[in-house]
């Protein structure tokens, strides 16, 4: 097996045996990418020369006997949505073309001190908003399981590459299921931490109130290991909760041994129905079925409110999202458009015509309908009654995490569909994020792993577990318990069933 | 909830600064109708007894210790600028004809 097949955990090994230099593996995750990005497209900078270098450092440091961290030298691609001093920042929005930002988001400046080689930044919808990547002002992110369908989305290009052997590690960004639902559609593996157990700070908001970093990984531990190295509390983040997660590696560790007993699990009962596709049901309860035979006591268990959670969301986050892009006028950094025919523009006119240029379909849908949520006059029956929906969604999971540990259902509720089908059609694009928005409404973290094929498309299928707020601990036990369980099933992990790449030099 | 007009959409448009010219507006005010009407389903739910909700964990009063910490140079706050001129962000005229 190569080294770009492998996990970081044993990449990290590797690297602490002496048995491979940073300076190779980050050489082979680069060859990898000149390989097969042509067909996925999962980057939209590579820096070759920068991840080389910090390679070569972190070599220097082992030969030294001073690694700086555990994964000191395994290499991660990251999000284009999050500031990085020395690449270009764009969001996958013309806005920012170009755009280098002259500071590092903390979770930037942890995984370089913790000596990770920063390969590239990767693709996503514009602004992070949307299912697919689709919305990407520099072309789609292909699903490596099927180069004609979508890998999900906002953070497609993350778990793009990490399903194609381009990375093993990532940074994505999960606002309503932007990390979660492209682990489900790709095969991979996606957590979103808590809210305010990571840093925000470098991270250009969506919705301020519901993004939150998380890793995007091959395995259950993996994530663990990438979580640790990027929470704890931020000063430069005024929304950053008092501590540091700890404990996940150990974690996923412990239940990757199998034994779930005394967990209560519970099955969330509006997350199923119509529109759920059957081979997705399937598997997620064969998953569930797994894990009463790993010893977890099953229930079912209803959380009333989620039925009206897609709807406060595309409430509060476009309110959030008209205020957030406000930023965007033209005057400090970005795009700058003169309006045509105007001799002498105002700075008014400037900003509306570069607005109109810069921003995609999708991104100027949501701004405007914010601007309406939030007009006088429409404010208390939308915006604020979105948020007393967000309080009754919170106390359903308190109600709900009285009577059991974590919750389980499905991460998406179709496989990953063909790029193109729901472009145009934003409200079928918004039913995608059906399972993962009431997390992002409470703050309480969660994980996405696989759970096998759905039977009728060969395509993944992802579990989603919830735990409560600051208990992501929890997320990485069952986790690593059904990933472990699974992968004993089908006798390796999920993504070796992927057809392979074609690869050109 | 009433489905929202052409002109309204050309209204917020301006209120939200974004040039939308006439095919925006008739592809984008169907699909916004489209939306509002599903998002309008939650009206009603939660009764006036139901608290708001802005921020999934609360945090008040979030200040950092009074202590100088470096900043961004001049030459890094305007390295993303469009026009810059006199160390300083070239703006375009911020008063109408009028005034």
């Amino acid at each position: 097996m190569s080294w770009v097949h492998k996990s970081a955990a044993e990449l990290a090994d590797a690297l602490a045996a002496g048995e491979v230099t940073s300076v190779e593996l980050t050489q082979a995750h680069l060859d990898r990418i000149a390989a097969v990005d042509g067909d996925v497209h999962a980057f939209l900078h590579i820096d070759a020369e920068g991840a080389l270098a910090a390679a070569a450092a972190s070599d220097a440091r082992r030969a030294a006997g001073t690694p700086a961290s555990g994964p000191d030298g395994v290499p991660i691609a990251v999000k284009d949505v999050l500031a990085t001093i020395g690449q270009p920042t764009t969001c996958g929005s013309k806005m920012l073309e170009g755009w280098h930002p002259p500071y590092d988001a903390t979770v930037v400046a942890k995984v370089r001190a913790a000596g990770m080689p920063i390969l590239g930044k990767t693709n996503m919808d514009e602004f992070a908003m949307g299912s697919s990547t689709e919305n990407s002002a520099y072309g789609p992110t292909r699903n490596p399981w099927d180069l004609d369908r979508i890998p999900g989305g906002s953070g497609g290009g993350s778990a793009a590459a990490v399903a194609a052997f381009e990375a093993p590690l990532a940074l994505g960004t999960d606002t309503g299921g932007s990390i979660r639902q492209p682990g489900a559609v790709t095969g991979t593996v996606g957590v979103k931490p808590t809210y305010g157990s990571v840093s925000r700070y470098g991270l250009v908001a969506l919705a301020n109130s519901l993004d939150q970093v998380g890793p995007v990984t091959r395995t259950v531990l993996d994530s663990a290991l990438l979580h640790e190295v990027i929470g704890g509390h931020d000063p430069l983040d005024s929304t950053s909760i008092p501590g540091a997660p700890a404990g996940l590696v150990d974690a996923a560790r412990q239940g990757a041994s199998g034994d779930l007993s005394g967990l209560k699990v519970g099955v969330i009962t509006e997350l199923a129905g119509d529109g759920w596709q059957d081979g997705v049901m399937t598997r997620v309860q064969e998953s569930v079925e797994l894990l009463e035979r790993l010893g977890a006591e099953v229930v079912e268990v209803s959380c009333p409110h989620f039925v009206h959670a897609m709807a406060a969301y595309y409430l509060i986050l476009p309110a959030e999202c008209s205020s957030n892009l406000a930023k965007f006028d033209a005057m400090r950094y970005g795009m700058r458009v003169l309006p045509d025919g105007v001799a002498s523009p105002s700075a008014e006119e400037v900003m509306k015509a570069t607005r109109d240029a810069g921003f995609g379909a999708e991104v100027k849908r949501r701004i405007i309908l914010g601007t309406y949520a939030l007009s006088s006059g429409y404010y208390d029956a939308f915006y604020g009654q979105a948020q007393k929906i967000r309080t009754l969604i919170i106390r359903d999971f308190d109600a709900a995490f009285e009577q059991v540990d974590v919750l389980v259902s499905p991460t998406a509720p179709t496989t990953a569909f063909p790029i193109g089908e729901k472009a145009d059609d934003p409200l079928a694009m918004y039913l995608n994020d059906l399972a993962t928005i009431p997390a992002n409404l409470a703050g309480v973290p969660g994980i996405s792993v696989p759970a096998g094929l759905a039977a009728e498309d060969g395509l993944p299928v992802g579990l989603q577990v919830l735990a409560p707020v600051k208990a992501d601990d929890r997320l990485y036990r069952v986790g690593a318990a059904i990933e472990a369980a699974l992968e004993k099933e089908w006798g390796g992990p999920l993504l070796a069933q992927a057809p392979a790449l074609e690869e050109t030099r | 909830m009433p489905a929202i007009s052409r002109e309204e959409v050309a209204h917020l448009a301006t209120l939200a600064r974004i040039d939308l010219d006439d095919t925006d507006l008739d592809h984008l005010a169907p699909q916004l109708s489209v939306i509002l009407e599903s998002v309008a389903s939650i009206s009603g739910v939660a009764g006036d007894d139901v608290p708001a909700t802005s921020h999934p964990i609360p945090m008040t009063n979030v200040f950092r210790e009074d202590v100088v910490t470096p900043g961004l140079t001049p030459e890094q706050a305007l390295s993303g600028a469009p026009e810059v001129e006199q160390q300083r962000f070239s703006v375009p005229r911020i008063l109408g004809d009028e005034q």
